[in-house]
């Protein structure tokens, strides 16, 4: 709520603007880029409060407060974040970030290609979790900062905080990893999959260049996100709310709009797919995809995390089917087993993935639980 | 903690001391049912241990992370498969056994995860139980504080139960200490004992 005491309040984003080339872990390279990102809160004098919140696949830097000109534009994780919520503002400096090949200022596919005064579109080179953590790394530099308190996200913003812990395990204090895999099943990926199809086959897309035709494959975003919602939604969400539910009442035997789930859908197919990026998207779902810590350890979750030294707490939701429990209890173990400090919390909650962006009592007891401890060591 | 809070946790819950007291610095520890992370606080605190809980109740999950313990919420009847054999130094069950339905099985994996197990239980032999039941009724007591509907307690033992069942599942006990609050019972123990504490390992 704008205007609320437990609101970071009006907040406005930043830009940071980096000369020195990012290698990709592809082998590509960028000469220069720029990231967008918000803070919220204070930095202490030893620079020893501050949190990144990584985002996940639609995310960005806006996670919480809202803009002057725009008060209606609220934080994604704004539930989360302000004074007097889980993540205290008052106690902890919050940097939010859109990540590098985002749609949201950071450079991307769409930003222009200063060589060629044109959008980067399907040259923009493909992004990893590795990567992403390379270029938030440089920002924290930038901002002076050696070593979060806390690195943190949901789902792909999950995997982004495990592979602080690895990348840099000097770096990060604490990571809280939440609804998110140690790498995703062929089923996840196959669902990936098909939603980049929808957008590679969508004759707007033009190879990724479709800026220059004034053209957006609007058709495919559309069903590459409605696909994608279905499977951040339970079936339990889905009939409570919907159920079979019909708008007109009755059946009219046509291929139009007819049951709610359908309407609501299209809506949400529609809202995304006018303001997101195509490219952006494949990009997003490629290193959801390739993230595979265990991968370079001979398929050894064990051997990967031997690096990391952070202290860990995981969560994940009972009725997440996309990134379900039994995927963060796997990380877990393999926490366990390089005896590193873990809690981990299975949430009951009906609302699928998408539990970790909503307002839940007891999910937010334990962030804030956990929050308060780390609080604690540096205050002390 | 203050000592202070040491001191009272301790008279509070008897048994915590008896499993300190065998505990090494610096060990690693499992607490199975570990409630609100007491006990693996006071283990921290006095014993340095490498400790984890494991808890199914949501407040208890919230409470242990309050009291800056490590715990993993799972349902201890489904097992430990989410945890590694001989990976901890110790298996505690403090409290829990009896509230346990698949014990045998439990009592297994505790000896698979750990090099030894402890559990602390009421017994259910202590003469003040007997009295109650003599007058026909179930107890109730400090040790054993639920009425018959809503206890959790679906496997009450006493000290010779427990050890007959030891025998019979080839579990070698190592060492046993029987409290009546907070002092120790020697005599006739299965009579006298309101608590027992029994350390264990697999039998050779």
């Amino acid at each position: 709520m704008p205007n609320s005491p437990h609101s970071v309040g009006v907040v406005s984003a930043q830009r940071a603007q980096f000369d020195t080339p990012l290698l990709f872990k592809s082998g590509a390279e960028l000469p220069r880029y720029e990231l967008v990102y918000e803070t919220y809160g204070t930095l202490n004098r030893d620079k020893s409060n501050a949190i990144l919140v990584c985002h996940a696949l639609s995310g960005h830097h806006h996670v919480a407060g809202y803009y002057a000109d725009d008060p209606n534009n609220v934080g994604w994780w704004d539930t989360m974040i302000g004074p007097g919520k889980p993540i205290d503002t008052s106690k902890f400096f919050v940097i939010g970030v859109n990540n590098l090949g985002g749609c949201h200022g950071s450079t991307g596919p769409s930003s222009t290609n200063p060589e060629t005064g044109k959008p980067y579109g399907a040259s923009f080179p493909v992004v990893t979790v590795e990567d992403w953590v390379e270029s938030q790394a440089r920002l924290a530099d930038l901002l002076g900062i050696r070593q979060f308190a806390a690195v943190m996200g949901g789902s792909l913003g999950g995997m982004q905080a495990m592979q602080w812990s690895l990348s840099h395990p000097e770096r990060v204090r604490h990571v809280l990893a939440i609804a998110t895999a140690p790498r995703l099943t062929a089923e996840n990926i196959a669902f990936n999959d098909v939603a980049r199809n929808a957008i590679l086959t969508d004759p707007d897309f033009h190879g990724g260049n479709f800026y220059g035709h004034g053209v957006v494959p609007t058709r495919g975003l559309r069903l590459a996100r409605m696909l994608g919602h279905i499977t951040y939604l339970s079936d339990d969400a889905m009939a409570d709310k919907f159920g079979r539910g019909l708008r007109s009442g009755k059946y009219g035997y046509s291929y139009d709009i007819e049951f709610e789930i359908e309407s609501y859908l299209r809506h949400q197919g529609d809202k995304f797919a006018a303001h997101f990026d195509a490219n952006t998207y494949l990009l997003m779902t490629k290193a959801l995809d390739y993230f595979d810590p265990a991968h370079e350890h001979g398929d050894d979750l064990n051997k990967a995390f031997a690096a990391a030294r952070a202290n860990f707490l995981v969560l994940s939701f009972t009725t997440d089917w996309r990134f379900s429990p039994e995927r963060s209890r796997a990380i877990v173990k393999a926490l366990l087993h390089n005896r590193l400090n873990v809690s981990y919390g299975e949430i009951t909650s009906t609302h699928g993935h998408d539990s970790f962006l909503m307002q839940h009592t007891h999910y937010h007891e334990v962030m804030h639980a956990y929050l308060d401890r780390i609080a604690r060591e540096f205050s002390a | 903690m203050s000592a202070h809070d040491h001191s009272s946790l301790a008279a509070a819950r008897p048994d915590f001391a008896a499993i300190a007291a065998w505990i090494p610095q610096g060990a690693s520890v499992l607490d199975l049912g570990c409630g609100d992370g007491s006990l693996l606080r006071y283990l921290n605190d006095t014993r340095k241990v490498r400790g984890y809980g494991v808890e199914i109740d949501d407040l208890n999950i919230v409470a242990c992370i309050q009291n800056g313990v490590n715990v993993i919420q799972g349902d201890l009847e489904s097992g430990l498969s989410g945890f590694e054999s001989d990976a901890f130094d110790f298996v505690i069950l403090s409290q829990t056994l009896q509230a346990t339905r698949h014990t045998e099985a439990l009592v297994q994996e505790m000896l698979r995860v750990g090099r030894e197990g402890i559990v602390s239980f009421p017994n259910f032999g202590y003469w003040r139980n007997r009295l109650h039941v003599l007058r026909g009724n179930m107890p109730v007591s400090r040790d054993l504080p639920y009425q018959w509907y809503d206890t959790p307690n679906v496997h009450l033992c006493t000290l010779h139960d427990f050890e007959d069942f030891c025998a019979e599942y080839r579990v070698h006990i190592l060492e046993r200490r029987v409290m009546t609050g907070d002092s120790e019972v020697h005599l006739l123990p299965n009579l006298l004992g309101g608590m027992a504490v029994y350390r264990f390992q697999r039998a050779m």
